[in-house]
């Protein structure tokens, strides 16, 4: 089975079916289907080869629907770029994956015009015309083709060689250390993720599933995935941004799943005028990227008594990895859960010795979607990706410390690494102290995630001037709105006069962590 | 409070708060969204700074596009909830 294969045989057997509606558009399969024939015919055209890395540089939008199964028809690997990226990191990651063509959209030419001015591996770059002409400032024009017009066309659909070891898909995601890595997927990785996915949730053809998340991060993207996979409906919409607009979505297209991170249920809990939408046939709802805290699970059980809450746990090297049967929630309610269908979890000693339930450790994860590993970075797959059971396999050691308790239900207790997550995203805190201190008048930074109601956790950047420097917070946290994307920016700036750092030079986080709670108390008491 | 004076000061907190790509300037119907002036976070501080600067409550009901994703709009919007009850 083939990723792609998931919107054929839905366009086959319900071809009239609508399969996405976005920004009061409606699409059918056949529609979809025809679009990314037309669109799969133009790559090949431009020479986009089986292997080719092709960037999805797009808002949530019918086009990087089209994109993805585009890509993977002319046997090529789909790789979904956030829009928030800025121009420094898009140039980078172009440089990293070696990417042949790319898809985008004109509003957001002020990021890749320059990061395409600094790239020489992208030939083709499609883009979404809207009503402004095709020009660069930067003399890459060449290289910019309008996005092909389906203009009633219902090309034949493309032949390819691709099987199913062939790489599907390169999702980026940050690191504590080190550029962000490009976790490869294959199409058996993915289509395994689906299929046990869709399967535990029982995800049917008849469902309309609500994707409020980027499609550039794979909590997102799945959803399409599985909705194409089942026949089901996806409401795409471009952000959260205004949550009146998508409760009333929700509520108008009658949608049945409503898949979330802690950060967006916070904000429908806190609707005062939820009452006056009828969100009557939302039978499921999702949560995952971080933990949902125990009274927010009570709210939320309480405001949509009629749905189904599913409590979830993953990583983008394996896209998920377990869940908490919606039964067990009142027995306990703070477990992510167990293993899902087809795939092996335990918990190992530092040693890398297997423990019995009851114990701490670090969570192995071993199935069929397993990355094959981070793109050209050796190094940093053999950390995650080491040799399992049967002599060739390797498994995947997450990096996260779980305990399990006497019937193997897990418990996340922490991070082995440093990243922060904040609205359920990574944020690497490498990659904002290098932001800031490409600030002039910075000397040093150092940042921390701390504890915030509403992101799960915020940025806090500790900051040291250089001499006869005087920056306002505001003027780092704009500095960092212009580098990186908006969620890793600071919320917290603190100007202080040295960072605490061990003998080897090398800043002391956790004092700093210490030291911060210390402030909020005492301010608060 | 003319629309104008409205839209000045909107334009001055995004400048001050936010990366507003000032090479295509900031057009009076310009979406914050689509251009990515804003996010879900900064849509939120938006409206504190309209709460706050223009002494109105912004209702949930309230908080669409249409009121906020742009200077036009919200302009629009915060002299229609300044007209005297009896007006509308």
């Amino acid at each position: 089975m083939l990723l792609h294969q998931f919107l054929d045989d839905s366009a086959r057997r319900l071809p009239g079916k609508v399969a996405l509606v976005c920004r009061d558009e409606r699409y059918t399969y056949e529609d979809i289907d025809a679009r990314a024939n037309v669109l799969a015919h133009a790559l090949r055209q431009r020479g986009v080869q089986r292997g080719d890395r092709v960037v999805l540089f797009l808002d949530n939008s019918l086009e990087m629907v089209v994109g993805v199964f585009a890509a993977l028809r002319v046997g090529a690997v789909f790789v979904p770029v956030n829009p928030l990226t800025k121009r420094d990191k898009l140039a980078y990651l172009l440089g990293d994956m070696r990417a042949s063509a790319m898809v985008t959209q004109a509003s957001l030419a002020p990021v890749w015009d320059g990061a395409l001015a600094l790239n020489a591996t992208v030939h083709t770059c499609f883009v979404t015309t809207g009503d402004r002409p095709l020009l660069s400032a930067s003399g890459i024009s060449r290289k910019l083709v309008p996005y092909p017009d389906n203009s009633g066309l219902s090309p034949a659909g493309i032949s390819n060689a691709t099987i199913d070891q062939d790489l599907a898909a390169l999702i980026y995601t940050s690191g504590s250390t080190g550029d962000a890595k490009g976790v490869m997927l294959t199409h058996l990785n993915m289509v395994s993720a689906a299929e046990s996915v869709s399967s535990y949730l029982g995800l049917r053809e008849s469902d309309v599933v609500a994707c409020v998340l980027p499609l550039a991060f794979d909590y997102g993207l799945y959803q399409v995935l599985m909705a194409f996979k089942v026949g089901a409906t996806i409401v795409l919409e471009d952000s959260f941004a205004f949550p009146q607009k998508v409760m009333q979505t929700v509520a108008q297209e009658r949608v049945t799943v409503f898949p979330g991170v802690p950060t967006i249920f916070a904000i429908v809990m806190g609707m005062k005028n939820l009452d006056a939408l009828d969100l009557s046939a939302l039978r499921m709802i999702t949560n995952t990227a971080a933990a949902l805290p125990e009274d927010h699970i009570a709210r939320l059980r309480a405001r949509f008594p009629q749905a189904t809450l599913f409590s979830m746990y993953g990583l983008t090297e394996c896209k998920r990895v377990t869940f908490l049967p919606p039964e067990q929630l009142d027995i306990r309610p703070t477990s992510v859960g167990r293993g899902m269908p087809n795939e092996e979890v335990w918990l190992v000693d530092e040693a890398g010795r297997r423990l019995p339930n009851g114990s701490t450790g670090e969570l192995v994860i071993r199935g069929s979607h397993v990355m094959r590993g981070y793109w050209e970075k050796p190094a940093e797959t053999a950390q995650r990706l080491r040799p399992g059971p049967i002599p060739g396999e390797m498994v995947l050691y997450s990096g996260d410390i779980f305990r399990t308790d006497a019937e193997g239900w897990l418990y996340f207790v922490a991070r082995k690494d440093d990243i922060i997550k904040s609205r359920g995203e990574k944020v690497s805190p490498r990659e904002v102290e290098s932001a800031i201190c490409s600030l002039e008048g910075v000397s040093m930074a150092a940042v921390i995630g701390v504890p915030d109601e509403l992101l799960g956790e915020a940025v806090k950047a500790f900051v040291v001037l250089e001499d006869g420097f005087s920056l306002r917070e505001r003027d780092v946290i704009r500095h960092c709105l212009g580098r990186l994307e908006s969620f890793m920016a600071p919320k917290h700036v603190e100007f202080v006069t040295e960072l605490p750092v061990t003998d080897t030079g090398k800043i002391r986080k956790a004092s700093l962590r210490r030291r911060d709670t210390t402030t909020t108390t005492s301010s608060e008491g | 409070m003319q629309q104008q004076e409205i839209v000045t000061a909107v334009r001055a907190f995004l400048r001050e708060n936010f990366l507003v790509d000032d090479e295509a300037g900031l057009g009076e119907d310009t979406s914050f969204m689509q251009t990515h002036t804003l996010d879900s976070t900064g849509f939120v501080e938006l409206i504190g700074f309209v709460e706050e600067t223009f002494g109105l409550e912004v209702r949930d009901e309230e908080m669409l596009p249409e009121n906020f994703d742009s200077l036009a709009n919200i302009a629009h919007y915060v002299a229609r909830k300044h007209e005297p009850a009896t007006a509308r």
